[in-house]
């Protein structure tokens, strides 16, 4: 599936690292484990670092200021902690720039990805982007806080969701 | 007959237009994800989760569907409606469960978003009563009638259902997550046997405070939770509930089913590594965001309808009088009843365990009898307990008798709460795909063994529980009689656990020996009790004189050469 924001398709500037391979120039994402090799480039390229769902984000507090994206992963839909390290990078960290879903996530999720702070989607699911959209408009609101803040409704925690 | 002035339905909370969009929403998103199943858009795998969200199991026979009743409460209305759905959809009958839910057990999956639909157009629905996410709130189920109470427990657990509804980083946990809430300091909700047990009182500056007990559970390793944080003010109740939950999301095990609930994380951390975390995150979180103003909670409070609590000033003697004339209905107010807080009314526990029954299961007609007598003695408020009865909160003491001939009338009549025949039992094999063993026969055939009401009012409080298997769903290990199914060979068995309670004497039993064939359990267990009736002093319960004499005692009776 293309990249997704917003419920839209949108065009990847950004380059994915491959492995064993030299970093190229340009917007790149680089491992956890490279990040330090993406931080030693010199240039004004945006770099992004990829994170496995185990690491705990505050690991990236020092180089967060240099980073312009980071990459969340859902190895199975079933594996909720990349919401969790979404929310931490905005709330804890005030990081600011893009974060990305990868791996598996479903389409049913996107509204909980987008809440709790994921900005786009790239997903190796098939489905038509229609789904994705669908599931975007599906509620018109929520009934908790979120890293977006939404304008509350009125009574209880009720957020409006458009 | 007891009239409802107020226009909102008494004791739960009224859905206003933006909840019933929103459910309507639901429904159709569930609708779209049928839609795509049967497309093969989504695998099996994939929909699982989905429709879990929705309370939808795939059962030994059938569809299983969970439906959500929120803190046990139920209006006349909402039961009406459960009436008819398993009059159209299931085999005329329902099954309430231990969170205070009910299940349809012979479902069709192109019934269900209609059945969701029928639901949701009575304000009740399905989510998140399976799945790996916040279930069911459950909470006392005297709440707000209780003398004993202290606060009344149903507006945070209302706050609690609408925050953990569709929670956007807690709905694909490590494993299911369940909470209770009490506001009695007699814990009826078994608040340690939870994930987290929140246990109210009022605090200094007459906003309530919480103890908040973590790590609790039965299921395959019975935990008692642990107290985190005690007199957690109000405001800090959602934030502080997120912090535990996001640790639990980061760092609870996603390798093993079997390892991955809460209780399992803080053994293995330890508490005060645990505490340690939450505290953590909850001092980096931005509490302001997260803040539960008292202006929040009293909007919350004021969508719930309070009974007009008028009664005689002779309702008390008239009870009494009633009570010198009928045995009967004497030994039955001793049994089925617990006192409330105004001295004219009277809270009413509607046995769904005759002799011989199956605890839980309640006929279409039953449900249908059961919503009339609340419109006529309750102001239409029903309460499902987590022992699988039903409440009626409200009932005024001068025409309580009149009450109980009805329910006699309709075999409702059964004057065992809290005795031998109070048993609580899962599905078990009869239904369920994990069972190793049927639950269900066992808990009839000890019913009927001790239907005397006579012999069982002697026997005196007496928890039975009954699992299929080792996942616990019958809760045997909060028994004081728990009794668990195991696989020998391909034969059934039945494992004997003495001593459990889920109480404020929380305990985990423990088993006493070898396990019994099917045929010699119910034996068994009757040289038990009367094992029990001679050995216990004046005044003790089963419970006392298990834990005076251990398990020694009784040891020899059950395993008395036939």
């Amino acid at each position: 599936m293309p990249l997704l924001e917003n419920g839209r398709i949108a065009e990847d500037r950004w380059v994915e690292a491959v492995d064993g391979a030299p970093l190229p120039d340009g917007a790149v994402i680089v491992p956890f484990a490279r990040l330090e090799e993406g931080l030693a480039r010199t240039g004004t390229a945006p770099l992004g670092v990829a994170i496995e769902p185990d690491m705990a984000v505050e690991q990236l507090r020092v180089a967060l200021p240099r980073l312009g994206l980071v990459a969340v992963t859902f190895g199975s839909f079933r594996d909720g902690r990349a919401f969790t390290q979404a929310r931490a990078l905005r709330e804890h960290l005030s990081f600011d720039g893009e974060i990305r879903a990868m791996g598996k996530p479903l389409p049913d999720q996107y509204e909980f990805m987008l809440r709790c702070g994921i900005t786009t989607v790239k997903t190796e699911r098939p489905e038509d982007v229609t789904v994705w959209q669908q599931a975007h408009e599906m509620f018109s609101v929520a009934y908790q806080p979120s890293t977006l803040h939404e304008r509350p409704q009125g009574l209880g925690l009720r957020r409006f969701l458009s | 007959m007891s009239t409802n002035t107020a226009t909102l339905p008494v004791g739960r909370y009224a859905y206003d237009q933006v909840d019933r969009t929103f459910l309507s929403q639901r429904v159709a998103q569930f609708r779209a994800q049928v839609n795509r199943r049967i497309a093969g858009d989504l695998s099996e795998d994939e929909f699982k989760p989905l429709r879990l969200m929705n309370g939808l199991y795939l059962q030994l026979h059938a569809y299983m569907l969970r439906v959500a009743i929120p803190y046990g409460m139920l209006g006349s209305d909402q039961m009406r409606e459960l009436a008819h759905i398993a009059r159209t959809y299931d085999r005329d009958y329902g099954h309430f469960t231990t969170r205070q839910n009910m299940q349809f057990n012979w479902i069709r999956l192109e019934d269900t978003p209609d059945i969701l639909q029928r639901l949701a157009d009575v304000d009740m629905h399905a989510i998140q009563t399976s799945g790996n996410c916040i279930r069911n709130v459950t909470c006392d189920e005297f709440a707000g009638a209780a003398a004993d109470e202290l606060l009344d427990p149903r507006i945070h657990a209302e706050i609690l259902r609408q925050w953990s509804t569709l929670h956007p980083e807690f709905s694909f946990l490590p494993r299911k997550f369940k909470i209770a809430i009490s506001g009695s300091p007699q814990d009826r909700v078994a608040a340690r046997f939870h994930d987290i047990g929140l246990v109210a009182r009022p605090g200094a500056q007459g906003r309530p405070v919480f103890d908040v007990f973590v790590g609790g559970g039965l299921g395959r390793t019975p935990v008692i939770g642990v107290l985190l944080r005690d007199n957690l003010p109000e405001e800090d109740l959602v934030a502080y509930l997120e912090a535990i939950v996001r640790v639990y999301n980061a760092y609870g095990r996603r390798d093993n089913m079997y390892k991955a609930r809460i209780k399992i994380l803080v053994q293995a951390l330890g508490v005060e590594t645990f505490r340690e975390k939450v505290d953590a995150e909850f001092a980096l979180m931005n509490r302001a965001d997260y803040r539960l103003d008292p202006a929040i909670v009293d909007g919350i409070r004021a969508r719930f309808g309070i009974p007009a609590l008028d009664a005689p000033a002779d309702a008390a003697d008239t009870l009494a009088a009633a009570r010198r004339t009928d045995a009967r209905f004497d030994r039955w107010v001793r049994t089925n009843t617990h006192p409330h807080r105004h001295e004219g009314f009277i809270s009413v526990v509607i046995s769904v365990k005759p002799d011989g029954g199956i605890p839980g299961d309640v006929t279409a007609d039953q449900m249908d009898l059961i919503a009339d007598l609340a419109d006529g003695w309750s102001f239409g408020e029903i309460r499902v307990t987590h022992m699988q009865n039903v409440v009626l909160g409200h009932v005024r003491k001068d025409r309580l008798h009149e009450l109980w001939q009805k329910l006699v009338a309709a075999g409702l009549g059964t004057p065992n709460i809290g005795l031998i025949g109070d048993i609580i039992a899962c599905p078990g094999l009869d239904y369920c795909s994990l069972a190793n063993a049927r639950s269900i026969p066992i808990a009839q055939k000890l019913s009927a063994r001790f239907a005397d009401p006579e012999l069982q009012e002697n026997i005196g409080k007496l928890h039975i529980n009954i699992s299929g298997c080792i996942n616990a769903c019958g809760h045997h290990h909060a028994g004081h009689i728990g009794i668990l199914g195991v696989d020998k060979r391909g034969e059934e068995f039945f494992q004997l656990t003495l001593g459990g309670s889920a109480s404020n004497d929380v305990a985990i039993g423990q088993i006493i020996g070898p396990a019994l064939p099917e045929d010699e359990t119910v034996d068994a267990i009757a040289r038990l009790v009367d094992a029990y009736l001679v050995l216990r002093n004046e005044g003790e319960e089963f419970i006392d004189t298990y834990r005076r004499l251990g398990a020694a005692s009784f040891k020899d009776a059950v395993y008395a050469p036939a």
